[in-house]
């Protein structure tokens, strides 16, 4: 008991805390983006496979590690692109259509892989990205290791959380893409095309899918294996709702979830004769537990999953 | 351009999608053959002669579609009411285990036994799915997230059992649950093949899906469930009876998978026993146009591109990932082909 309690003491939890949330910072303000328009994104968990393999694969074929975050968004977007099509204009089921991108997605990504990468007994690897070494930050005590040691890519998902916040509550655009989710009658009466908005924001946030999925390969891990999202791509669905639509409360939702992550992962080390597989198992369990506990007061945006058709209620 | 609601839906036209749909996805698909540096027409010869080319072919091939008739039943019975059940693989999985588990000692004669422990394996799977339908129910949590991570608990939990309390003892370190009893494997349908008369049950399956929809109170409750929640309800139907009765229905079915599979091939549970069935069972209710008799022929065609790209990619070196391609680009482009049966375009 004692040592399980001590391990809340050391820096290296909450360092990881920060590394564990990054993906799923990405994810669930993609996934955001997508459903503060109007349309569920299912395709979430094959967009992420699919941006773990492009930005990993750029990089194996000799890109810079930025460059393979740019592919990755790139790849996120264009699937993005083709659920947009099938959802907005053709008006199809978000869920059906959702579920097949993923399919369709971690297909094609596996697919590819296997044809441009001789696979021996272990998978290839590449130069991941470094934690940071900021002078003087990174060496305050406690703090440092923990706030000013991550990877690059991770003060990106930040600004983001920042970014998409600010542009949601205090732009024009922000405002359009809001309306949209809620009534694309009123935004059409504006003279602004709630499709095209639609579009825009689908492929948008795919990217943000897209760049999550490429922190596994480029900055946790650095090689690519089937089934490595394993699922956090329906863990940051769940946490859309936790988060009440909310950016900054997608922020915390992300942080709170990899905190019990990353302790679950500890605990298996000092707490003995319970099977690991419970442990495992915790972040699946608590992501239901959140959505119980917050549907009752869930503020779904009105017109989500609702297709628009010009001249059609 | 834009699209304008057909007045009726030509059944010729529903008929032919998932024909246009397949087609499409394997011209799609070429592509990514070609890319591979194969003749895609002589790829897909490979396929088609590696899963039909051969009596033994035929069975694995059906053999492979016998969980697929059932999980893509599930998925049938459950979307026809809009009830969005993606937890065919953790229901699947559930009905395996349980029918390890009580089948390793049970007590009953073969044919008794076999029924019993079909029953078991549905009730597994029934209370698996009954869960998320509950919580949908009473606190308005979406099932789509509720059944998809009830997957991942259900792999972990069938982990847990086959390492621990139903380790096969026997199975030298692999770790395998115990197997079903001798008694309840069920018998070959061709001798000297892994084909099984589990395929006559998913058949069977399909006709009582077909009866239960179309010639009960029952069935047309979930239909209309499904096409108008309002209207339905204003009608007098009881959403939330109709919404748990679809769930233990569909529930059960992915289940049936499960026990079909363990006493037809498996014998025993492992936690890669399933190349994604329950996954898979959507694509086949969605080529099916969710129809019960659809989803049989459907199930074949899934079948056959899984056990056909096998051979091919032995036979050629293109990845046997192409599989999982075309399956899942079948089920986009019959979204697509759907939606002009009852839509056309209009200038």
């Amino acid at each position: 008991m004692i040592e399980a309690l001590e391990l809340l003491t050391n820096t290296s939890l909450w360092a990881a805390v920060l590394r564990i949330a990054t993906p799923l910072i990405f994810g669930v303000l993609g996934a955001l983006l997508c459903e503060r328009a109007g349309v569920l994104n299912l395709g979430i968990e094959g967009i992420m496979t699919m941006g773990a393999m492009a930005g990993w694969l750029t990089v194996y074929l000799g890109g810079d590690l930025w460059m393979g975050l740019v592919i990755a968004a790139a790849s996120g977007g264009l699937m993005g692109l083709l659920h947009a099509g099938l959802t907005v204009p053709l008006g199809l089921s978000q869920h059906v259509s959702g579920l097949g991108i993923t399919l369709f997605a971690s297909a094609l990504a596996y697919y590819l892989y296997r044809l441009i990468v001789q696979v021996g007994e272990t998978p290839p690897t590449i130069t991941p990205f470094k934690p940071l070494d900021i002078p003087g930050l990174s060496d305050i005590p406690v703090l440092g290791p923990i706030l000013f040691s991550q990877t690059a890519p991770t003060y990106l998902a930040l600004i983001s959380v920042a970014v998409l916040a600010y542009v949601l509550a205090r732009t024009p655009l922000g405002l359009a893409i809001r309306m949209t989710g809620e009534n694309p009658h009123a935004v059409e009466a504006q003279g602004l095309n709630p499709n095209a908005l639609r579009i825009g924001a689908i492929v948008a946030g795919s990217a943000l899918m897209g760049l999550g999925g490429a922190f596994l390969t480029t900055a946790a891990f650095n090689s690519f294996f089937p089934e490595m999202v394993q699922g956090r791509g329906w863990i940051c669905i769940a946490l859309v709702v936790f988060a009440s639509w909310r950016p900054g409360k997608a922020l915390i939702g992300a942080l709170l979830f990899a905190f019990f992550d990353a302790y679950q992962l500890r605990l298996q080390t000092v707490v003995e004769g319970v099977p690991y597989q419970l442990f495992l198992m915790a972040p699946y369990v608590l992501s239901i537990v959140a959505l119980i506990l917050v549907a009752r007061r869930a503020e779904v945006p009105e017109a989500l999953m609702a297709p628009y058709r010009r001249g059609e209620r | 351009m834009r699209l304008e609601r057909r007045e009726t839906v030509p059944l010729a036209l529903v008929a032919t999608a998932p024909l246009v749909a397949i087609f499409a996805a394997l011209v799609l698909a070429a592509g990514l053959i070609g890319a591979a540096g194969v003749n895609p027409l002589s790829a897909y010869a490979e396929m088609l002669r590696g899963a039909l080319g051969s009596r033994l072919s035929i069975t694995e091939m059906l053999t492979r579609a016998t969980p697929l008739i059932l999980t893509g039943l599930a998925a049938a019975v459950a979307f026809r009411a809009r009830l969005w059940n993606i937890g065919g693989e953790g229901q699947f999985y559930v009905g395996a285990l349980v029918t390890a588990w009580i089948g390793h000692s049970l007590g009953l004669p073969g044919p008794i036994g076999v029924a019993v422990l079909m029953v078991c394996g549905m009730a597994a799977g029934a209370v698996l799915l009954a869960g998320p339908a509950y919580l949908r129910l009473r606190f308005g949590v979406d099932e789509v997230v509720t059944t998809l991570l009830l997957n991942f608990i259900v792999i972990l939990f069938i982990g847990l059992m086959i390492e621990g309390p139903l380790r096969d003892p026997l199975a030298f370190g692999w770790p395998q649950s115990v197997p079903v009893d001798g008694d309840y494997r069920l018998p070959d349908l061709v001798p000297r093949t892994r084909l099984h008369i589990g395929l006559l049950f998913a058949i069977a399956a399909a006709g009582v899906v077909w009866l239960v929809l179309t010639r009960t109170v029952f069935g047309v409750e979930t239909r209309a469930a499904g096409l108008n929640a309002r209207a339905a309800a204003f009608a007098g139907i009881s959403l939330p009876r109709t919404i748990m009765g679809v769930a233990l229905v569909s529930g059960a079915l992915a289940g049936l998978a499960g026990a079909v599979e363990v006493m037809g091939v498996t014998g025993g549970v492992t936690t890669t026993m399933s190349p994604g069935f329950g996954y898979a069972g959507i694509v086949v209710a969605m080529l099916a146009a969710l129809h019960p008799a659809g989803v049989v022929a459907a199930a074949i065609f899934v079948a056959t591109v899984f056990v056909g790209a096998d051979a091919m990619s032995r036979a050629t070196g293109v990845p046997s990932f192409i599989a999982d391609v075309i399956v899942a680009l079948s089920l986009l482009t019959m979204l697509v082909a759907l939606l002009f049966t009852t839509y056309r375009l209009r200038r």
